[in-house]
């Protein structure tokens, strides 16, 4: 995408120091429709197609996969994972199976916010009142780092979680390893 | 011209459409006399007072523009504080709560008080010079704009010296803004200004709109008319139904923050979202807004420059068509990351690729414009090629966020702040930058100082380039909009750094092209008559522009020659209505298509009346933010008290002999003529107002059906007992609709129509006292739900239009008392009968509204 932007700015800097010359004949529609046109209806054309395929892709749906509550607060989160028994809740730090497509049920307490976790792509707002959905895949293990994405007041900067990417078999131990138990309320 | 000619002309319908203009020539007289006796009529009163009363569109574009560019100033000022807290990780240099106010302030101030104004005021300052006229069409009501422009600005500067400026985004989404999450005055401070400032914007929409359309030089079809004006027109009517939604959003959020109605909390049956819809459907539009001026400037500039004619006149206006219509199918595109089906998606992202078609085709027109004549590198068209290169750059990266999984990554980063400055600075300040130079011999009458200009021009563009164009990267990099710090990233500091310091490069930029623009000003040598050998008729006059403009009218053989060719005879008095010899100021209104003359128009002069009304809605806005609630009726009684005095102010004996325009044929005053400006004005209006409804009924259908939270509580006093009231308000209006035109009957039979004025005026009264007993006790508590807050705003609605067309019947009771109505003249009866019939048709809609929340739980 980046490549063709550059290759269609460069053809309109040529195009324009073409024009510092002599006058010629210029035949109108050639540049209106032919160029106006011509060259943009396929471009505009094959990228919406190109965007529709992929964000097909990355909708959830209902296949069984793996779904965690993220809950925003001003200005922290709130992740509530399916344990074995029982939901288990951890603040500011996301424990992913690697490999596995999850789906992420957002919601917000107070404004809006936006979950985004830059290295795996995506965003979503977390809205009161509404729930909303993120299919991610992280493919390898490691940490990442996440943050929100809407603008929502004072803390807006530092409202950042990390993401903890383990083998699919660690999962549930990660998990339990991070649980928020209510110690870590005051920071 | 033979007698029959004549006798059509005066008679003036659009019957003789196809037969061609020919008017005879004035006898030429002498320059200097013409110039005396129109500056008589024309100039602003003297010393300070009278700036305070000046109406005219010199005057006030000039003034537009003038504060627009100190706002521009103050507003860049305020980025250079953001690029000096950015330039590194743990930036100190800002607390928080100041830097949001900063960065809020630094979009406000870019968006409503710059580039909003500017545009307003190029359009101003130029539209009547371009088409022929004298004047705008409304020239009190440009004056009040700009007073409404200039106090809802102060205002909102006053609120940064204090610390308590808005903090929850140029955007102000809800929650954030909602009273709970941000106490204080200082989303007040956003809600109560921008609507204050939008006070102007509608007022410029209006009369532009009415200008073009019936003041354009006779024999100057809407066909043939310069580009500039096609682009203008776009604008206006993107302005008429644009920002209507934006008004509503901040006068629904303002009630809930103030009286605690709500429509976007969610434990009450609102919905957040409204707000991102409402404001969206303005925001996108505006780009759009933007855009199209500057994009008629480089249509303007481009052939002239290359000593040509413009590549595809017809594909351009289409083009403009087109925007106007595809942008206002975008807004959801802002919207993405909310949660939206994806088929809805698909669509609206299909809407915002198709509209980089028409940009595209007008890109391609600009270059075969160039590629057709032999360019000349001179001052505006460095700007212009600075418009290429960046605007070209800015719409590629606009298609890329047009994709929606892009859009998922991009979205509120540094990516989207670059993009945007791209297209904003670009497409809008680079074209205004070609302007400046273009115009400002006109408006000095001095030429420039060499050289200073082009140093500018390298100095802004290498400045920006460097601050933004590394921005996409950083953004790419995942460092997200309006932080302030970025601890843990200290990655970002080199790419930060840079783009703070080309910042700086950037303002060094913009102070000299400022300087130039002083120096030209003051020092400049006097600049020879039509410096760019223009066809348009901007330059067939003295420089600097004259307050009258021309000392006679262009007549249709003046229209296809160049400027320098026209400009002696027209200021000899050769082309049409020559002068000023009722010692009054008066001009050309033709018709809408073909531009075939209809009558004389006579305007009000100087004035203090337009700072009156802004200075009593001032006091509103200050009462409102002080909380003051109840005291805030005495400056709407004084506001409703002050527009009685403005009709007033138009009231003038009718001079029923026909006004003499060129030999052998004369036309009659606008007094006699049912379809006035002042008419048009009004049909203008009303679409805003049917765009401001509409968008109520939106928000109505879009929180009964999408809000969580509905059906409300169960329904208390608005049951069937309550019903009566509401009948006799949705029915009166339309009683007051046939007292209307009972009226109008009784005057052309000669008829005193006292008694069907009267009864106009007692329908509209008891619609207004039928909902004063509804308010009194037979409707819900509107702070309870969303349903009862929307019923209250219907209400509202309702009793405001009422009243309205009360005010308008009782100033038709108070004409026919004093005779004022005559069979030739009607007086304020055509207008009274449009806002009559426009509340005979929304009150039944509101009430049908109101009664199926009611029914919806």
């Amino acid at each position: 995408m980046l490549g063709g932007a550059a290759v269609l700015t460069l053809l309109v800097l040529v195009l324009l120091a073409m024009a510092f010359g002599p006058p010629r004949k210029v035949a109108a529609r050639r540049w209106t429709h032919g160029l106006g046109l011509g060259l943009s209806l396929p471009v505009l054309g094959v990228m919406l197609a190109a965007g529709l395929w992929v964000g097909e892709r990355v909708l959830p749906r209902d296949d069984g996969a793996l779904k965690i509550e993220v809950h925003a607060v001003q200005w922290y989160w709130e992740f509530t994972a399916p344990g074995s028994d029982g939901p288990v809740m951890t603040r500011d730090r996301l424990i992913l199976p690697a490999g596995e497509p999850v789906d992420l049920v957002i919601t917000s307490e107070d404004v809006i916010h936006s979950f985004w976790v830059p290295q795996l792509g995506g965003k979503m707002d977390a809205i009161p009142g509404r729930t909303n959905r993120l299919r991610l895949q992280a493919d390898a293990p490691g940490v990442l780092v996440g943050q929100c994405a809407e603008f929502c007041g004072l803390g807006h900067a530092v409202m950042r979680f990390e993401v903890e990417v383990v083998d699919p078999d660690d999962w549930e131990d990660a998990l339990r390893a991070t649980a928020d138990n209510g110690e870590a309320e005051d920071d | 011209m033979t007698d029959s000619t004549a006798q059509g002309l005066t008679g003036t319908r659009e019957d003789a459409q196809d037969e061609p203009l020919t008017i005879a020539a004035n006898p030429p007289q002498r320059a200097l006399g013409l110039h005396r006796e129109l500056t008589k009529a024309w100039a602003n009163d003297s010393g300070w007072w009278g700036q305070v009363t000046a109406v005219n569109h010199t005057t006030l574009g000039l003034r537009f523009m003038g504060t627009a560019l100190v706002f521009f100033l103050i507003g860049g000022v305020l980025s250079m504080l953001i690029r000096a807290q950015l330039a590194t990780h743990d930036g100190a240099f800002l607390d928080t709560e100041l830097y949001n106010q900063i960065f809020t302030m630094h979009g406000s101030i870019m968006m409503f008080l710059f580039a909003i104004p500017m545009l307003e005021g190029l359009s101003i300052y130029l539209l009547p010079k371009l088409l022929g006229t004298r004047d705008m069409a409304f020239p009190r009501l440009t004056a009040l704009g700009y007073w409404c422009y200039l106090f809802g600005g102060l205002i909102m500067l006053t609120a940064l010296l204090f610390g308590v400026a808005p903090r929850d985004g140029w955007f102000m989404y809800t929650p954030l803004s909602s009273a709970a999450h941000s106490p204080g005055i200082n989303a007040d401070v956003w809600l109560l200004g921008v609507t204050f400032v939008e006070i102007s914007a509608l007022a410029a929409a209006v009369e532009i709109t009415v200008t073009i359309l019936r003041q354009r030089a006779p024999g100057m079809k809407l066909t043939e008319m310069p580009l500039f004006a096609w682009y203008i027109l776009g604008t206006s009517v993107m302005m008429l139904v644009g920002f209507p939604p934006l008004i509503l959003a901040s006068v629904l959020l303002e009630i809930e923050r103030a009286f605690g109605w709500p429509f976007f909390d969610v434990a009450r049956g609102g919905d957040p979202l409204l707000w991102q819809h409402l404001f969206w459907l303005f925001g996108h539009p505006e780009v759009y807004i933007i855009f199209l001026p500057a994009a008629g400037v480089l249509s303007t500039l481009i052939p002239v420059l290359c000593r040509t004619q413009i590549v595809g006149y017809g594909a351009i206006v289409a083009s403009i068509l087109a925007l106007v219509f595809l942008s206002f199918g975008l807004w959801v595109h802002h919207m993405f990351t909310v949660g939206i089906p994806h088929m809805a998606l698909a669509f609206f992202s299909a809407a915002s690729l198709a509209v980089a078609v028409p940009t595209v085709v007008q890109v391609f027109a600009w270059i075969g414009t160039m590629w057709q004549g032999r360019p000349e590198l001179k001052l505006p068209m460095y700007y212009i090629l600075g418009f290429f290169l960046t605007f070209v750059m800015g719409g590629l990266t606009g298609v890329m966020l047009a994709v929606v999984p892009f859009n998922w990554q991009a979205h509120d980063t540094a990516f989207v702040t670059a993009h945007l400055h791209y297209v904003l600075i670009g497409g809008f300040v680079f074209p205004m930058l070609a302007a400046a130079a273009w115009w400002m011999p006109q408006i000095t009458g001095r030429e420039r100082v060499r050289g200073l200009g082009e140093a500018a021009f390298w100095v802004i563009l290498i400045g920006f380039h460097g601050t933004f164009f590394i921005m996409h990267l950083t953004g790419l990099l995942g460092m997200p909009r309006r932080i302030d710090v970025y601890t843990e990233n200290p990655e970002w500091v080199w790419l930060n750094l840079t783009s703070s310091i080309f910042g700086f490069v950037m303002t060094i930029g913009f102070g000299l092209f400022v300087l130039d623009m002083a120096l030209q000003a003051f020092m400049g040598q006097k600049q020879r008559r039509d410096p760019w050998r223009a066809p348009t008729l901007d330059w067939a006059m003295p420089l600097p522009a004259p307050a009258y403009t021309f000392a006679s009218i262009p007549a249709p053989r003046h229209l296809d020659k160049e400027a320098r060719d026209v400009t002696l005879p027209l200021a000899r008095g050769e082309g049409l209505l020559p002068g000023a010899p009722r010692r009054r100021r008066e001009f050309l209104v033709t018709s809408l298509a073909g531009a075939r003359p209809d009558h004389v128009a006579i305007l009000p002069g100087n004035t203090a009346l337009p700072l009156a009304v802004s200075a009593t809605i001032g006091a509103f806005v200050l009462l409102m933010l002080a909380g003051l609630y109840p005291l805030t009726l005495l400056p709407l009684a004084g506001v409703a008290a002050l527009v009685w005095l403005w009709g007033r102010g138009m009231v003038r004996p009718v001079d029923e002999a026909p006004i003499p325009v060129a030999p052998g044929w004369q036309l009659p005053e606008q007094g006699l003529r049912r379809r006035t400006l002042g008419w048009s004005g009004s049909v203008c209006l009303l679409v805003a107002n049917g765009t401001l409804f509409a968008s109520l009924v939106f928000g109505v259908g879009f929180l009964a059906v999408v809000a969580p939270g509905w059906p409300g509580p169960e329904v208390q006093a608005a049951g069937r007992a309550a019903l009566p009231g509401v009948v006799l308000a949705a029915l009166m209006p339309l009683s007051g609709a046939l007292a209307v035109r009972w009226a109008e009957a009784g005057q052309r039979r000669g008829s005193a129509g006292l008694v069907a004025a009267g009864l106009g005026l007692l329908a509209n009264a008891v619609a207004l006292g039928a909902l004063a007993w509804l308010a009194a006790g037979h409707m819900d508590d509107p702070t309870q739900h969303a349903r009862d807050a929307l019923r209250g705003v219907l209400a509202g609605y309702v009793a405001l239009h009422a009243f309205i067309a009360a005010g308008l019947g009782g100033f038709a009771l108070d004409q026919t008392r004093r005779g004022e109505i005559t069979p030739a003249h009607g007086g304020v009866l055509p207008t009274w009968r449009l806002w009559q019939d426009y509340a005979a048709v929304t009150a039944p809609i509101a009430a049908v509204l109101a009664v199926g929340l009611g029914m919806s739980t």
